[in-house]
């Protein structure tokens, strides 16, 4: 089989066999190409708008400032003074920053504990209970809102990042036991019973062993839990509510769109502040999205 | 002032980083030494629960007791006082906003789905066959990493609309204006604006079921594809027979993993039009209820229909799971 093969590729050194396959991979090409371009587009042209002058934003499209390409006066970085200062961005972003990072970090330890008991320790109940954490990945949060809410109001925690925390915990936890105890649980159990014989305590195994070997996973968990926090509006709108001081930058946004909805460089230049930090993450970190998605796509 | 207030958030932030890892962390030190003190028949029995306790803390007070708690709520009036009976589902079933919310949720779930994964399909397969494949996948997964709300603002100047003869700054009504056409109010007009609002969406999950669908194309052995093309099989032909088939089991993972977020997607309407002209769909009428009626049993009842449209994924992921554990 791979004699045939080999000898097509050589044979296709000819002008004419080149242009034929040149041809037959051209549409794969404009297709791939387009689609990319296509879902790129929306995005580029609310970067190009954030950076032009807010009269001649609502004047012409973005994309006019392609004819005169070399032109660099016509971007400016006023529009984002303007939303940092003026529409109380800056202080949003510093809130989504004091809300995503321990709603990130609380789940991970709790869950990578538990995911652990659940992989490696004999106790009654342990399947059903799994079984339990498997169903509670696709319930909805809008079946938890109200009396969350009203125990909030009660003890005094809506409006509060502690309560935000709190419900972020709960809400990642299923996610975070369901990939964590997946991946924990395919260990070498020749690794994990060594050990054990050798007379580790199970918080030696765990601390020693089992967290070193499955920073992968918790590394998968914590970006997935870190961009869901981060662009999450309805947790922050019901239980932080109105309090502006505490909003993140999904609620102002949101406020931005319904009192200045014709005002479109605070807009693109407010929009593109909520985006700027999961971008990076995504980015840098894709390899461990990819890899939280292929092994928790079941939750929704 | 501003300053002070500020420093003070900091900190509990830095204090909550450090209660959230290193407290917990020394809460269960703490937990298992004293367990150690026991003798080992009773601490092998107790142990398992010093790990678990905090886990099942956080899901009993955030997920499960909430949800019976709404069940109940339910069959209760807007205040919870008093029990009502089935009400808030006749309601629910009967008026005329909750049934349009019904009519685009069905709209939504066939058109996100059916669309976002063909087309991540479709682009699973030719991105395996160029160069520049983790570029072209980069950009089409990247709106998975923008919030509805970012996108929402993204596709608002997308659809912006200028009155005729006015230069038009939204990108769709340059073009409809380019091609002869009238501009088109994207949003206020009834027989389109619920399409603009599922484009939205379309565009966010296309890139999550490209990628999943891609790793799964990969997984296709190549002498199988190489043993059908030699035997004459044409590329149309490998694809319905070969890859559809092989990779059957990942494109019903992804279309129930899209189902679900669809069915809870409030976001882009809330942002977008605020449920308005008809664009309702069922977790945006729930918010609707709690917060601008504070009618409490209607939003728990509309919540609860959430829940039983989510069952069925449910089971599957329960029976999936248990397959998993019998085949480990």
């Amino acid at each position: 089989m791979t004699g045939v093969t080999k000898l097509r590729s050589s044979q296709s050194r000819t002008v004419a066999d080149r242009l034929e396959t040149w041809l037959t991979a051209a549409p794969v090409h404009f297709t791939v190409i387009a689609l990319a371009l296509l879902w790129t587009l929306p995005t580029a042209g609310l970067l190009i708008s954030s950076l032009r002058q807010p009269e001649v934003l609502l004047e012409t499209g973005w994309w006019t400032v392609l004819t005169p390409p070399l032109d660099l006066n016509q971007f400016h970085l006023g529009n984002y003074a303007a939303v940092l200062s003026g529409q109380g961005m800056a202080q949003a972003f510093l809130n989504s920053l004091i809300i995503s990072i321990p709603a990130t970090i609380m789940p991970i330890a709790i869950a990578t504990f538990a995911a652990y008991a659940l992989a490696w320790m004999q106790f009654p109940g342990r399947q059903i209970l799994f079984i339990i954490i498997v169903g509670l990945l696709v319930v909805p949060l809008q079946m938890t809102l109200i009396p969350v809410l009203r125990a909030y109001n009660t003890l005094g925690l809506s409006g509060t990042f502690l309560g935000v925390w709190l419900a972020h915990t709960g809400y990642g936890m299923p996610l975070g036991i369901y990939l964590l105890r997946n991946y924990i649980g395919t260990l070498p159990r020749d690794l994990i019973e060594a050990a054990a014989v050798d007379g580790a305590s199970h918080l030696k195994i765990f601390t020693r062993i089992v967290v070193p070997l499955s920073t992968p996973a918790i590394a998968s968990f914590a970006v997935f839990q870190f961009l869901w926090v981060w662009n999450d509006l309805l947790v922050a709108l019901v239980y932080l509510g109105g309090n502006q001081t505490v909003a993140p930058v999904t609620l102002v946004l949101r406020n931005l769109v319904g009192d200045r909805g014709q005002d479109w460089h605070l807009l693109t230049a407010g929009a593109f502040i909520s985006m700027i930090v999961p971008l990076l993450v995504f980015f840098a970190l894709q390899r461990y999205f990819v890899r939280g998605l292929l092994a928790g796509s079941v939750k929704g | 002032m501003q300053d002070s207030s500020n420093a003070i958030r900091l900190i509990s932030a830095i204090a909550a980083i450090i209660f959230g890892s290193g407290g917990i962390i020394a809460l269960f030190y703490l937990a298992n030494m004293a367990v150690n003190r026991l003798p080992y028949r009773s601490r092998s029995r107790i142990l398992p629960w010093v790990y678990m306790v905090p886990a099942l803390t956080v899901l009993g007070a955030f997920l499960i007791l909430p949800t019976i708690r709404t069940l109940i709520i339910s069959f209760m009036d807007r205040q919870s006082t008093a029990f009502v009976g089935l009400d808030n589902y006749i309601f629910a079933f009967t008026d005329p906003n909750m049934l349009i919310a019904f009519r685009n949720n069905v709209l939504w779930l066939v058109l996100v789905t059916g669309i976002s994964v063909g087309l991540g399909l479709i682009i699973a397969v030719l991105v395996d066959r160029v160069k520049y494949e983790p570029l072209a996948k980069a950009l089409i997964f990247m709106p998975m990493a923008i919030s509805f709300v970012g996108a929402s603002v993204i596709w608002r100047f997308v659809y912006a609309y200028q009155p005729p003869g006015v230069e038009q700054i939204g990108l769709l009504n340059a073009i409809a204006v380019a091609l002869g056409f009238e501009p088109i109010g994207w949003l206020v007009n009834k027989a389109v604006n619920n399409f603009a609002l599922i484009a939205i969406m379309i565009w966010l999950q296309t890139g999550f079921a490209m990628v999943l669908l891609s790793s799964a194309v990969k997984g296709i052995p190549k002498d199988v594809i190489e043993a059908a093309r030699i035997d004459g099989a044409s590329e149309l032909q490998i694809f319905w027979r070969i890859t559809i088939p092989m990779i059957s089991s990942t494109i019903v993972v992804v279309s129930t993993t899209i189902i679900v977020l669809v069915l809870k997607v409030f976001d882009i309407v809330f942002v977008m039009t605020g449920g308005n002209l008809d664009t309702d769909v069922i977790a945006s009428r729930m918010i609707k209820e709690m917060f601008n009626f504070r009618n409490f049993g209607r939003g728990s009842a509309i919540a609860v229909i959430l829940l039983l449209a989510v069952i069925p994924v449910m089971v599957v992921n329960i029976r999936r799971f248990q397959q998993q554990e019998v085949n480990r």
